[in-house]
């Protein structure tokens, strides 16, 4: 079964802003300087905020905040946010790949940022029973 | 650059307690956009059964990124931060966690392997309370790239 595609824009302000509340300030997330002189095309999102955004999708998908049991990724391709007022948008979908009989739910996850895969082996176990 | 396998199996002493306040699950869920109220409402997390507000999924990386200097910053290790790529991520969780909780890390390094000029580093945290109840486990890989 497909769950329905969540679809999330990301600005450099929310860059920003999960870097203050994450603690995360590696300049690569905010300075162009700093991401082109690493080899980057541009300013990239943490891999941790594109994970977070997943988690809501995740979380929204079971209907509630506290359902996630295990939930993994990996990171394969960088997030480039430019510096508009648009910035990107990442397309968060899943299919349920199994019900437990013990009332777990396990989700195969894609993220796509500008077409391209931003994340693979993305899994999720949610609880679906309370 | 190459990591030096011996270091497998090596754990770290226990962190210092983390406590996680409302106001920063308020503002962890705010930046990422989760909106759900039993994150910002006391008494919306309470009637799904938790003493305070909840966290959301990815919020235990906050204290686990900061108890990882542990590993990246031995010297014994010496991983450059400055060539630090995210490689995988995964939280196992045995309860959410929540306001009020005191955290403690403890990090096992639990994989080293060196390929292609690049080290991999599989990290595996311990996250429990001060009474010692387990609430998550955090797997991280980072990849230390290797001078091109």
């Amino acid at each position: 079964m497909e769950l329905p595609v969540q679809t999330y824009r990301v600005t450099r302000a929310d860059l920003v802003r999960y870097a203050g509340a994450s603690g995360d300030f590696n300049p690569i997330h905010w300075s162009d300087r700093t991401a082109t002189g690493v080899g980057l095309p541009g300013v990239i999102a943490h891999g941790m905020f594109t994970m977070a955004l997943v988690g809501r999708a995740v979380a929204g998908w079971a209907g509630a905040p506290d359902a996630v049991v295990d939930f993994g990724v990996r990171f394969t391709r960088p997030v480039v946010v430019p510096d508009t007022d648009e910035g990107t948008e990442i397309e968060v979908a899943a299919v349920v790949k199994e019900v437990t009989e013990d009332g777990l739910t396990r989700l195969d996850i894609t993220a796509t940022c500008q077409g391209e895969k931003v994340l693979s082996q993305a899994r999720a176990l949610v609880r679906t029973t309370r | 650059m190459s990591l030096d396998p011996s270091f497998v199996g090596r754990t770290y002493p226990p962190t210092a307690p983390y406590q996680v306040g409302r106001e920063k699950i308020r503002e962890f869920a705010t930046a990422v956009g989760a909106t759900d109220p039993a994150h910002h409402d006391p008494e919306a997390a309470r009637a799904l059964g938790h003493p305070d507000l909840v966290a959301p999924p990815t919020f235990p990386v906050i204290v686990t990124m900061a108890a990882s200097r542990q590993i990246v910053e031995d010297p014994a290790l010496g991983v450059d931060y400055s060539r630090v790529v995210h490689g995988d991520q995964r939280f196992a969780y045995t309860r959410p966690v929540v306001a009020g909780d005191e955290l403690v890390c403890v990090n096992t390094i639990e994989e080293i392997t060196n390929r292609g000029g690049h080290g991999f580093l599989t990290t595996r945290t311990d996250v429990s309370t001060v009474g010692g109840e387990p609430v998550v486990a955090v797997w991280s890989k980072i990849v230390v790239r290797g001078e091109a």
